[in-house]
């Protein structure tokens, strides 16, 4: 157990390992999501009440599942890098913010562009949607905050610390549709209840929600790899890599 | 299929305008992040590269230096 977490902490290991596992999560990314896109956009059948504007949910879910998932993932990270000192830990986390953000953003718009034929308006000023509003600002702020300190270690504590502390911003959107009256609806999925669609249409949903998973997986993969070698330059076996690596 | 032609599939009943907005956003972000993934991976490798190959000019450049004042050394001790 503690060799494998010795392996782990190894830049030099994850850089290898990486290098192994990103095609898969590439390709499963991309089957994933045209299947679920060509399902979802074309074959999954109208909603009898929202016609095919509910077809924006097949972007606006996964989106807004990533956007929670980075975010935990993102304080995780912080964690083990603030107890462990594990700096492969600081790296990914710092790869995912940019994606998280992202995410919130495509969830926040996806929202308001389906809030018009749905609800009448494109934003309420409600639990759900100011939460994920709030989101996308501790992306933005634990983004800034890396780029506001001159030393490393510093940038790499604050954003773990804020990243730690804005966690708590995760089950408030979670519940929020439950705890405070809102517009939107509660969960179309929950993993012991029954679906509340038929089959046709959760099931592009959830081969939607796995693509996106594998898309940030193998994403957060290429871009920690990338930032070893921003960060670990001087290292012998990274300049190694310079000659043969294209 | 949900829909009878490719005109009523483009239509999406109306709804064009919302179901296509979203989608070509999420579809143009997802893009835009990969390809941001690989430029950001090429420049870091280009970089490196030349920063290996000058450090070791430099080092070749001192080595050389180091042999001529070497063999001034030499010649000196033998006037």
């Amino acid at each position: 157990m503690w060799a494998f977490i010795n392996k782990l902490r190894s830049p030099k290991w994850f850089y290898a390992i990486s290098a192994r596992l990103q095609p898969w999560f590439w390709a499963a990314a991309l089957i994933l999501i045209v299947i679920g896109s060509v399902w979802g956009l074309a074959f999954a059948p109208a909603d009898y009440q929202q016609g095919n504007s509910f077809r924006i949910i097949y972007v606006h879910v996964p989106a807004a599942f990533l956007a929670q998932s980075i975010f935990v993932s993102m304080a995780i990270a912080g964690v083990v890098f603030m107890v462990w000192k594990i700096k492969i830990a600081d790296m990914a986390a710092a790869m995912m913010a940019p994606l998280g953000a992202a995410m919130t953003f495509i969830a926040l718009f996806s929202g308001a562009v389906w809030g018009v034929p749905t609800w009448g308006t494109w934003w309420m000023w409600d639990a759900r949607l100011t939460s994920m509003l709030i989101l996308l600002f501790l992306y933005l702020g634990v983004i800034a905050l890396r780029g506001a300190f001159t030393s490393r270690d510093s940038a790499s504590r604050a954003a773990s610390v804020l990243a730690m502390v804005g966690v708590i911003n995760i089950p408030i959107i979670k519940y929020s549709v439950d705890w405070w009256y809102t517009l939107h609806q509660p969960a179309s999925f929950t993993i012991t209840g029954r679906a509340a669609m038929p089959l046709e249409m959760w099931a592009p949903l959830l081969i939607m929600v796995l693509g996106f998973y594998c898309f940030f997986i193998a994403l957060t993969l290429m871009r920690t790899r990338s930032e070893i070698l921003r960060r670990e330059s001087n290292k012998r076996w990274v300049r190694d890599l310079a000659g043969g690596e294209r | 299929m949900a829909f009878e032609s490719f005109n009523e599939f483009i239509a999406m009943g109306g709804h064009a305008p919302y179901v296509w907005a979203a989608w070509g956003v999420t579809g143009g972000l997802l893009v835009a992040v990969v390809l941001h993934a690989r430029a950001e991976r090429r420049l870091l490798l280009r970089n490196l590269q030349r920063r290996v190959r000058r450090e070791e000019r430099l080092v070749a450049n001192q080595g050389e230096m180091a042999g001529i004042s070497h063999q001034t050394g030499g010649n000196r001790h033998d006037t």
